[in-house]
């Protein structure tokens, strides 16, 4: 098996990110950027294949800005045999990136792709699902265990009630849930190797594709605001304002 | 044109999350289509064609549709897609799973998580775990959106809607990932994503055991029982209380949270409670400082005092 995987570079989970005074945007500008931690799930689902016998190629990809290929080195580094990072500075909706996509799986043609379910900073969780549309593949969203199945895969997805095992054949698209599997951890003499690894870079524009945004954004602001409340002295206090909301009656 | 929107149900019974995406659509200004898809879906139906300003339900019962799977239910979309402007789903694991696939084959962005409706193409969600919110204008050919059932109130149940049957599409459906099995969380709580209380343990609760304590505590409320990925990982509690960026969106009058941390993920769940109780050892921590009630404790001694005081004054 072939196993292709999407990383998205990203604003790092712990940054508490701060919008634009003036509404236009995001202020990222000093911020420290990371590998997205549902893709850091999904590579390291990909090298688990491998290392297990199951796929004999890892290939990562990301597309984005020049600088995304630190997340692709992160990808080698955990185990990704190759790289291919297609460069645009635009900003690219899932849309777009699942276009893009779909022509690389066009050129590499793998048995499986997998993706993040969804990226922390869009927070959009469409990726996979929109890939899986465009080649009309079966599709296993928010996956916490994958398992070789024959000459498919086994698949438990996270869903509304609980867990819900499906079947799959491959091509398969499968977006990976925190819970699938504990990222490893790589060190000095992993990066020194993922240096050496190839990686094909190309601009995004080369594929004749059109990825403009569809999407206006028209502004984004911060949440309202939640002001700290009053401390609360003792447990017999906390039981009058808790009661109050419970008999249904007064609102909190 | 007309909006459809995809009606969220167990295939017994109607979510209450779908009338509230009911009312968050009255603000496109088209008329409102439910679609109750599933096997055996017949009471869901019902309830769906008694929430108030419904244009019509339209019902395809299959039994080949009980897994509801992404592939087969986009297909029917597709079918559709000539009758409708918008199609609409409620952002819970089916919505999330479907419609960004449906809109890929109309060649469409969607945009999910919608939790404003400004008019028929304008529209704000959040982003960054909900630290900033945006809003959208979509000038596509159709809109495809999935709403937060817990940033909008339900639409009243006191219509009555024609019901229609709707066929399965004669298109052949990809072939399609098999649903095997379904592992349920044994619960009779009340639904995360529209409680009016919900009760939530973190990671300090230490033990499956302990946390029935969090789970007490609820029952003597009537409360939903949440948790924090950190709880969930350690295995204290199933997935499906998960509240957070990237488990439930909560709206509740009243969350109590016992011995979380509250991080910038959990944070992004809880931004629709109106009051917030926190209970933690450390004064300092993030929610402690949002919370409208804070209460300095260990909750090991807190939660069981708590718990038996309430139970007398409720009389439960
Ligand atoms: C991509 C990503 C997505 C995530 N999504 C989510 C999500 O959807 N939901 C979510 O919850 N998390 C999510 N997380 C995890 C999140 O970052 C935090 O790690 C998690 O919320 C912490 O859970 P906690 O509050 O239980 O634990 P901790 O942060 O460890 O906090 C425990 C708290 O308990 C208090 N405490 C300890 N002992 C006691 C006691 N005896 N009595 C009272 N209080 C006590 C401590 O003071 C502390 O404040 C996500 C993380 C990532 C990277
Ligand atoms: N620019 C990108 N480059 C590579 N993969 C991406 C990109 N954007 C999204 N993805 C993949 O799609 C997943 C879901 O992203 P999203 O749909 O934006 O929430 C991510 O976890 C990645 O695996």
């Amino acid at each position: 098996m072939k196993i292709l995987v999407a990383v998205k570079r990203v604003v790092d989970h712990t940054v508490r990110i701060r919008v634009r005074p003036d509404g236009s945007g995001v202020d990222t500008d000093n911020a420290k950027f990371s590998i997205n931690p549902f893709c850091k799930h999904a590579v390291e689902a990909a090298v688990q294949l491998a290392e297990h016998g199951h796929a004999d190629e890892v290939v990562a990809v990301t597309i984005g800005p020049a600088k995304a290929n630190d997340v692709l080195l992160v990808a080698l580094a955990m185990g990704a045999d190759r790289g291919i990072h297609l460069v645009t500075e635009e900003r690219t909706e899932p849309l777009a990136v699942a276009k893009l996509l779909k022509a690389v799986v066009e050129e590499e043609k793998p048995d499986l792709v997998l993706l993040g379910k969804q990226a922390v900073d869009d927070d959009a969780n469409q990726t996979g699902q929109m890939l899986a549309g465009l080649l009309d593949w079966p599709q296993a969203t928010f996956a916490s265990a994958i398992e070789v199945n024959g000459d498919g895969l086994k698949v438990t997805r996270e869903v509304d009630y609980g867990r819900a095992t499906y079947a799959l054949k491959t091509p398969a698209i499968v977006t990976a849930d925190l819970r699938l599997n504990e990222p490893r951890n790589t060190a000095l003499p992993q990066v020194m190797k993922a240096k050496k690894k190839p990686v094909d870079t190309r601009t995004a524009a080369e594929l004749g594709i059109d990825i403009a945004p569809r999407l206006m954004v028209e502004k984004v602001a911060p949440p309202p605001d939640r002001a700290g409340g009053q401390a609360v002295g003792s447990v017999s206090e906390l039981v009058d304002i808790i009661a109050e909301v419970a008999a249904g009656g007064e609102r909190a | 044109m007309a909006v459809a929107l995809l009606a969220e149900h167990d295939l017994s019974q109607l979510s209450e999350t779908t009338a509230r995406a009911v009312a968050a659509l009255g603000a496109v200004g088209l008329p409102v289509d439910i679609l109750v898809i599933g096997a055996n879906v017949g009471v869901a139906g019902g309830q769906a064609a008694a929430i108030e300003g419904v244009r019509k339900v339209r019902v395809l019962d299959d039994v080949a549709l009980e897994a509801r799977g992404a592939e087969a239910l986009a297909e029917i979309l597709l079918s559709l897609k000539d009758e409708y402007s918008h199609f609409a789903a409620i952002a819970g694991a089916i919505g999330k799973d479907v419609l960004p696939r449906f809109a890929a084959k109309l060649d469409v962005s969607p945009v999910t998580d919608v939790i404003a409706v400004h008019g028929p193409n304008r529209f704000d969600r959040p982003i960054y775990a909900g630290n900033a919110i945006e809003t959208v204008t979509c000038n596509e050919t159709k809109i495809v959106l999935t709403i937060r059932p817990s940033a909008f109130s339900p639409a009243r149940s006191d219509g009555s809607a024609p019901i229609e049957p709707l066929a399965t599409p004669a298109a052949s459906i990809a072939d399609a990932a098999e649903f095997l099995v379904a592992h349920r969380t044994s619960s009779d709580t009340p639904d995360l994503s529209t409680a009016r209380i919900v009760v939530a343990g973190g990671i300090a609760l230490g033990s499956v055991h302990h946390f029935e304590m969090i789970e007490n505590l609820a029952s003597v409320l009537g409360a939903a029982v949440g948790a924090t990925r950190a709880a969930v990982d350690a295995s204290y509690a199933p997935n499906d209380w998960q509240i957070g960026q990237t488990g439930k969106a909560i709206a509740p009058d009243l969350y109590i949270a016992i011995g979380i941390s509250g991080a910038l993920q959990h944070l992004a769940g809880i931004q629709g409670a109106r009051k917030i109780v926190a209970i933690n050892t450390d004064p300092d921590a993030p929610l402690m400082q949002i919370a409208d009630y804070r209460l300095v404790g260990d909750l090991f001694e807190v939660v069981p005092q708590l718990t038996a005081e309430l139970e007398k004054r409720l009389n439960r």
